[in-house]
Order: structure tokens, then C-alpha cells, then sequence
């Protein structure tokens, strides 16, 4: 077995007396969508945000490419290539979809120091950005503001700043979230396609989706990882039935 | 609706026409109420990158403002008085010279604004308004009890700086200087808002998670903004000393460091030439209304409420029709 990707070894964040992450170790590998289920409260905010750096761990570390990574910062993450999405969309809204696209070019670019030359005129930034939008089918609405997207748009313009990152590992929150029947199928596809540039890490809600598309499946339950599996496996799980699925074994 | 680029040209034009009709009408005063009007858009202008683009409510403007003004006042009180500036072990001659006196404004202010910033960015929203205004405070009540330089009555400058090649005391030729770093101010303001350093900026200010997700420091970013900000108030406070022949601890008073952003927020937040729109129409308040009435703050606040409740674009978005900066 290759060495993972991205990688948390026994996570483990208190809020008071709740424990929102309870030893948690999970292995993201080359290629693969791992997803991350689990009912509301089971504690995957908590742990996408100590992934991605937002919130440090009480114990516990967490690796990209090999790399313990715990003790740096979000952006230093994103550098290192972690790419993330939001389940609220984090998007600038008065700005155009270009210019939310060219931020995450400008990003990788890693120099935001320039005072003179136009932006959206530096064709190494938007060569990118349309790359990116054109990946996502949002290249016609290059010139619309944030804004005036519609909740799916805003969705798929959150897969496009990642993709300008050009990542190692995609961390995804929740992509699926608001979406229709049809949005949640293109999205799919989309993810489907991508895992062979860069494998994802998936939270969704979304089980026709999960089922989809993983490779793997993680159970969260009340902070703790209670199974870990294929699809068939979880589906068959018995504890998974129990703790989540509410069926009564 | 007017295209916004035409209406700032139509403020440009006009700020360059009023002063050469006022030559030809033989109404020196009107030049010095003009250049006023230019000196406090300069001022504006440096602060609304920190506000309109970085989305940073400072209320201790009036520090940069300040320091302009006391580098302009100590510079020229040593070269008036023929004595020398001791500053670390070394002895330093006064100067007349406004070239040299506008970088010595600029280099203070930047590094002030380096030290603010980089203590007062920890914090966001109502605190960080607080804590710049905590620092005006202190730069006012220190210039209060320095009694080298005038303690509270200031300091007065007999003869006005110079610059090579005019005759700054005719007011149009000061005019034409100050008028002519509004323009530099404003084609920087514009150049570095379309920069990638401006986009991040303005980014920064809607989404900060989000820049930190691409990799890019939000408060780096705000920083540097802050910087340059200071820095060009900071060479508005020298002019506008040089303007009065007068500096004094009034200039870094916290009233300023408001009406700063009244004037902004007048104007237009985030638009390139809403400070000049609100700097002019303050100047122009100050003068009629405050011919009329001491009380003429009253009817400046009437116009800030209508402003805020009614038009949030400042004049600039009433005039063009849209509402955000941005749009």
C-alpha cells in the first residue's frame, strides 16, 4: 500500500465536556474518493476544520504527502496542496466569477504583491481561471457578478477556485448541498472524472451520491470512527445500520 | 444616469477650472478654499483604500494626518530658526524644501502606520475602530505637552516651503502642486485597485476564509494596504500644514480622523473619486454654511443620514446609479 496523501492520526478535539473528535484516524490515497458520513452532529465540521487548519487539535496530527502538517496555518496548507471547497459558499459576491477564479490563479501563483499591472489582464492568471471555469461549464458566465449566480452556480464556481490551486488532495464540504437532481448528477460526474488528478476527501449528505462515488466510506459517530470500508461493506455493517442508517438490527 | 467615468471627469474638470476662473476673477481666496478641497481628497483618498477596498474602519487617520503636518512644522521650525534637529546622536539640518519634507512625511507615516497596523489588525470590527482611535488619542495628547514644538498652541511657519522652479506662496502655483499630487495619488489608487494586490484586497475584505483557502495571507494584505494608506494621508497632512503656514495638535484630533470618513462615506466608499466628491462638497459646506450658522455640523449630519438611509453609493453611486462600489 502507497503512503496516503492526506492522512490524520488519532485527531482529537474537546469543546468542554464533548468530545467532537475522538481519536480519529483516516487515510486519503491516491486516486480514490473517501467519503465521510455521518448524522448532524457527529463532529465532520470539526474535522474538516482541523484538516484544513482553521482549528488545531487538542492531540493528534495530521499529514499531507508525508508532511506532518498539524502546527502550520490554513494558508500554509493551501500551499502545500490542500484545495477546499465550502459547504457555505465562500465566495466574493460583488466581484465577477472571473475574478473569484483569478484570486485562486493568483493564489497558486503564491505573489499577490503587484500594485501596477492589471489583474485581469495577466494572461498566466486568466489562462488559468478559464481553464478552471471552462472544467466546470461556468466559462459563459465569466462577466456575471457572484452575486447573480444561482445557488448551483455558486456551487460549481467553488469547484473552479479549487481547481486553480491545482491540488494534491481535494477536501470537499458538503459539494452536493442545495443542489437538484440534476446539478447533483453533473457534480457526479465531475467528481467521478477528477479523483484520477487529485484524490477527495468528500463530506456529503447526499447517500445516493456517497454511493456513487466512493471508494471508500468512513462512518463518523459522535466524534469516533465506527466503521471504515467499501461501499458494500458499510452498507452491510450492522453497527453502521444501528448508529446511523436507524434500522433496527 | 451619468457613466461614472464620465462624472470623474466632470469633478476633475471642474476642480481645475474653478481655481483658473478664480485668477481671472481676481479671487485668491477661492484658490486657497479649492487646494483645501484637494489637500483633504488626498488625505481621503489615502484612507479609502484602507476602507473602501480593505474594508478597514480607521478611526486614527488623524495620527498619519498628524505626523505629515508635525514633519512639515519641525522640518521648517529648525530651518526658520537656524537650529539644529537632534535626533539619535545626530545633528540635522531644517529644510524648506518640500520635496524632502513630503518624504520624510510619507517615510514617518508609513512606518506608523506599520506599527498601528500590525498591533490593531489582531482585532476586527468595532474593536478595531476603537483601537485606532485609542492610538489617534495618544499622538494627540502627546503633541499637547511637547513643548519644543508649541505644546498646544502648535507651531507657526513663517514663509511657505518651496519647490523648485515655483513660487509656492501665489496660491495658484501651490494649487497647481497640490492639484497635481491629487492626480498621481488617484492614477496610483486606480492602478493598484485592478492589481492583483487589489483584487486580493478586495477579496480580503468580502471572504478572508477564502483567501486564506488559496494561500494568501488576508491580514499581510491589509497590512500593506494600511501602509500605503498612511503613508498618502500622511503627505496630505504636510500639505495641509503648509497650506495654514500652521501646525498643531488639532491635526491629529479624532474630529478629523471622522470627518475623513464622513467625507468618504458623502462621496462614495470604494469609488476612485468619491473622496474628491465628498472633499469638495465638505470644503464647500464648511465655507457657506459655516458663514451662516456655527452650527453648520448639523446640516453635514442631515446630509450623512439621508446619505446613509437613502443612497448608500455616496453621491458618486446616486449620480451613476449603482449602489456598490463594485458593481
Amino acid at each position: 500500500m502507497s503512503e496516503p496523501i492526506l492522512a490524520t492520526r488519532n485527531l482529537r478535539k474537546n469543546f468542554g465536556a464533548l468530545t467532537a473528535t475522538d481519536d480519529v484516524s483516516i487515510d486519503l490515497r491516491a486516486g480514490e474518493i473517501h467519503a465521510i458520513i455521518g448524522p448532524n452532529g457527529a463532529g465532520k465540521s470539526t474535522l474538516i476544520a482541523q484538516i484544513c487548519g482553521g482549528l488545531r487539535p487538542d492531540s493528534g496530527s495530521v499529514h499531507l504527502l508525508g508532511r506532518d502538517v498539524t502546527a502550520d496555518n490554513t494558508q500554509a496548507r493551501a500551499q502545500a496542496g490542500l484545495g477546499r471547497t465550502f459547504q457555505i459558499s465562500a465566495l466574493a459576491m460583488e466581484d465577477s466569477v472571473l475574478e473569484n477564479v483569478v484570486l485562486g490563479a493568483l493564489g497558486s501563483s503564491g505573489n499577490p504583491w503587484r500594485f501596477w499591472s492589471r489583474a485581469l489582464s495577466d494572461t498566466s492568471l486568466t489562462a488559468k481561471a478559464d481553464a478552471a471555469l471552462e472544467r466546470v461549464g461556468l466559462i459563459e458566465h465569466r462577466n456575471t457578478r457572484c452575486a447573480e449566480l444561482s445557488h448551483g452556480q455558486r456551487r460549481q464556481l467553488e469547484v473552479a477556485v479549487a481547481l486553480t490551486l491545482s491540488p494534491k488532495a481535494f477536501v470537499m464540504d458538503e459539494p452536493m448541498a442545495g443542489l437538484g437532481a440534476e446539478g447533483s448528477k453533473l457534480l457526479t460526474a465531475f467528481l467521478d472524472q477528477l479523483r484520477s488528478e487529485a484524490p477527495i476527501l468528500l463530506v456529503e449528505h447526499d447517500m445516493d451520491a456517497v454511493f456513487a462515488l466512493a471508494d471508500r466510506i468512513s462512518v463518523l459517530v459522535y466524534g469516533q470512527v465506527i466503521a471504515t470500508g467499501t461501499v458494500d461493506e458499510i452498507r452491510q455493517s450492522r453497527a453502521v445500520r444501528e448508529a446511523y442508517l436507524g434500522e433496527e438490527a | 444616469m451619468i457613466p461614472e467615468r464620465l462624472l470623474n471627469w466632470v469633478v476633475f474638470a471642474g476642480l481645475l477650472a474653478v481655481p483658473l476662473w478664480a485668477i481671472v476673477a481676481d479671487e485668491p481666496f477661492t484658490i486657497t478654499l479649492v487646494t483645501r478641497a484637494v489637500i483633504l481628497a488626498i488625505a481621503a483618498v489615502g484612507l479609502n483604500i484602507a476602507l473602501g477596498i480593505g474594508g478597514l474602519v480607521s478611526l486614527g487617520h488623524a495620527v498619519f494626518f498628524g505626523l505629515g503636518g508635525y514633519a512639515m512644522g519641525i522640518l521648517a521650525y529648525h530651518a526658520q530658526t537656524y537650529t539644529s534637529l537632534d535626533l539619535f546622536g545626530l545633528s540635522l539640518a531644517g529644510t524648506k524644501s518640500m520635496p524632502i519634507i513630503w518624504l520624510v512625511a510619507v517615510v514617518v507615516s508609513a512606518l506608523a502606520a506599520w506599527v498601528i497596523g500590525l498591533l490593531s489588525l489582531r482585532t476586527s470590527g468595532v474593536y478595531f475602530i476603537m483601537i485606532t482611535l485609542a492610538f489617534g488619542q495618544m499622538f494627540y495628547y502627546f503633541a499637547i505637552s511637547w513643548s519644543t514644538y508649541g505644546g498646544e498652541d502648535g507651531l507657526s511657519i513663517y514663509v511657505r516651503n518651496g519647490f523648485p522652479g515655483l513660487n509656492t506662496l501665489v496660491p495658484i502655483q501651490f494649487f497647481g502642486l497640490c492639484f497635481a499630487l491629487l492626480c498621481i495619488v488617484l492614477f496610483l489608487n486606480a492602478r493598484l485597485q485592478n492589481a492583483p494586490f487589489g483584487l486580493a484586497l478586495n477579496a480580503a475584505r468580502q471572504v478572508p476564509t477564502r483567501v486564506e483557502t488559496v494561500g494568501l495571507n488576508p491580514m499581510r494584505l491589509k497590512l500593506v494596504a494600511f501602509v500605503i494608506s498612511g503613508a498618502i494621508t500622511g503627505l496630505a497632512g504636510a500639505l495641509f500644514a503648509d497650506l495654514n503656514r500652521f501646525v498643531s495638535p488639532t491635526m491629529f484630533n479624532w474630529q478629523l480622523s471622522g470627518e475623513l470618513i464622513v467625507l468618504i462615506i458623502i462621496g462614495g466608499v470604494g469609488r476612485l473619486y468619491g473622496p474628491v466628491v465628498g472633499a469638495c462638497l465638505f470644503v464647500a459646506l464648511e465655507h457657506w454654511l459655516g458663514a451662516l450658522t456655527e452650527f453648520w455640523h448639523v446640516y453635514l449630519g442631515l446630509i450623512l443620514l439621508v446619505i446613509v438611509l437613502f443612497a448608500r453609493g455616496g453621491i458618486i453611486g446616486l449620480l451613476t446609479g449603482k449602489e456598490g462600489a463594485h458593481v
